[in-house]
C-alpha cells in the first residue's frame, strides 16, 4: 500500500496518488468510469471544446461520480495568448485555478513551444493560476520554469500519444536534481514498466492518457500503471543496489566442502 | 439577430450571452463563454450581443 507519509504536494496540496490520469482517447463514459476507478487517481485532466448539444452526458459528471478532481488543460493551443485563454475560460468552466499548461509548436510532433510555454507561464502565474507545466526534457527550461512560478513542471518521457518510453532518463534525472517542485512525467508512457522506471527516477508522479485509454483493457492497464507508479516509487525511496561489471556472490564462499 | 456561434453564422433570438447559452445547453456547470475573443465571465453573461459577434460556448471534454 502507498506510505501515508510520502505523499505527493502540488501547490499546498496532498494528492492520494501519483499517478494522475488523462482522458483524451477513452471510447466512452463508461469505460472512463472503469479506468479512472482501478487507477486509483485523484486528479484527472480534461480538454476545453467547442459545446455540442448532441453529445449525451458529462465528463464532470462522470468524475464527480469517481470522487476524483479535475485538471483543465490547454491542449491545442500553439500561442500563449491561446493558452492564456483557454486557461481562463477552462477556470470558468471547471471551478478550479489548476491548469495543465500545453503549448506545442510542431503538429506532427506536439513538442512543447518553450518561447510560447515560458511566456504563459508567467502570465498565468500572475493571474493566480496554478500552473503545471508541460515541458520538454530540457532540464535548463524546466528550471526557467519554476523560477517563472510552476507549481510543477512535467516534462515529456517519448512525445504525446506515441507510447515510445522513456527516451532520456539522463535529462529526466537531471531535472528532478536542478528543480525544488514536483516533475512529473507527462506523455509517452507506452506500458506499466515505463511508468515504474520514471518513478524509479526519483520523479513524483507520472500523468498518462494513451497508454491507458487505448489500450486493449483500459481498466486493467489503469491497474496496471496504479501498481507500477506505487513499486517504482517504492524501489526509489528503498535505494537500489549500485551496477556492477562483475558478480558479486550472494552466498559466502567460507565453509564451502572440498570436493 | 446573427452571430458567429462557435464558427458557424447563427441566427439567434436573444439578446444575451445567457440567452445563447440556455438555449444550448441546461447545465449549470462546465461551460465557458468568450465573446470576441475575450472571456465573459458567468457573472457577465447579462450583458447584451452584437450582430456579428463571434461567439465561443466551450466545455470540458476529454483530453490531455
Amino acid at each position: 500500500m502507498t506510505d501515508p507519509t510520502d505523499t505527493l504536494v502540488i501547490a499546498g496540496r496532498e494528492l492520494g496518488s501519483r499517478l494522475i490520469l488523462g482522458t483524451g482517447g477513452a471510447t466512452g463514459h463508461t469505460v472512463l468510469r472503469d479506468a479512472v476507478t482501478a487507477s486509483g487517481t485523484d486528479l484527472v485532466t480534461v480538454a476545453m471544446r467547442r459545446l455540442d448539444p448532441e453529445t449525451p452526458g458529462s465528463i464532470l459528471d462522470v468524475l464527480a461520480d469517481c470522487g476524483v478532481s479535475v485538471l483543465p488543460n490547454t491542449a491545442g493551443c500553439f500561442t500563449a495568448r491561446q493558452a492564456v485563454r483557454t486557461a481562463h475560460l477552462a477556470a470558468e468552466a471547471c471551478d478550479t485555478r489548476w491548469i495543465k499548461l500545453e503549448v506545442v509548436g510542431d503538429e506532427d510532433t506536439l513538442l512543447p513551444d518553450a518561447v510560447e510555454l515560458l511566456a504563459a507561464t508567467t502570465d498565468l502565474v500572475r493571474d493566480g493560476f496554478v500552473v503545471l507545466a508541460y515541458t520538454s526534457d530540457d532540464p535548463v527550461l524546466a528550471m526557467r520554469l519554476a523560477d517563472a512560478g510552476a507549481a510543477a513542471v512535467m516534462p515529456l518521457a517519448a512525445p504525446i500519444g506515441s507510447g515510445l518510453g522513456i527516451r532520456n532518463p539522463h535529462n529526466l534525472a537531471l531535472i528532478r536534481e536542478k528543480v525544488s517542485v514536483p516533475v512529473i512525467c507527462d506523455a509517452g508512457i507506452g506500458t506499466a514498466s515505463d511508468a515504474a522506471v520514471a518513478m524509479e527516477l526519483g520523479l513524483d508522479a507520472v500523468l498518462l492518457a494513451t497508454a491507458v485509454t487505448r489500450a486493449a483493457d483500459p481498466p486493467l492497464m489503469a491497474a496496471a500503471m496504479r501498481d507500477a507508479v506505487r513499486a517504482g516509487r517504492a524501489a526509489y525511496r528503498a535505494g537500489r543496489i549500485p551496477r556492477r561489471r562483475y558478480a558479486e556472490a550472494s552466498t559466502p564462499f567460507t565453509g564451502l566442502a572440498a570436493l | 439577430m446573427r452571430v458567429e456561434l462557435n464558427g458557424v453564422p447563427t441566427d439567434v433570438d436573444t439578446e444575451t450571452v445567457a440567452g445563447l447559452v440556455g438555449g444550448l445547453t441546461s447545465a449549470e456547470r462546465g461551460v465557458a463563454v468568450a465573446v470576441n475573443g475575450e472571456v465573459v465571465p458567468r457573472s457577465q453573461w447579462h450583458r447584451a450581443l452584437c450582430t456579428g459577434d463571434r461567439v465561443e460556448v466551450l466545455t470540458a471534454s476529454q483530453g490531455g
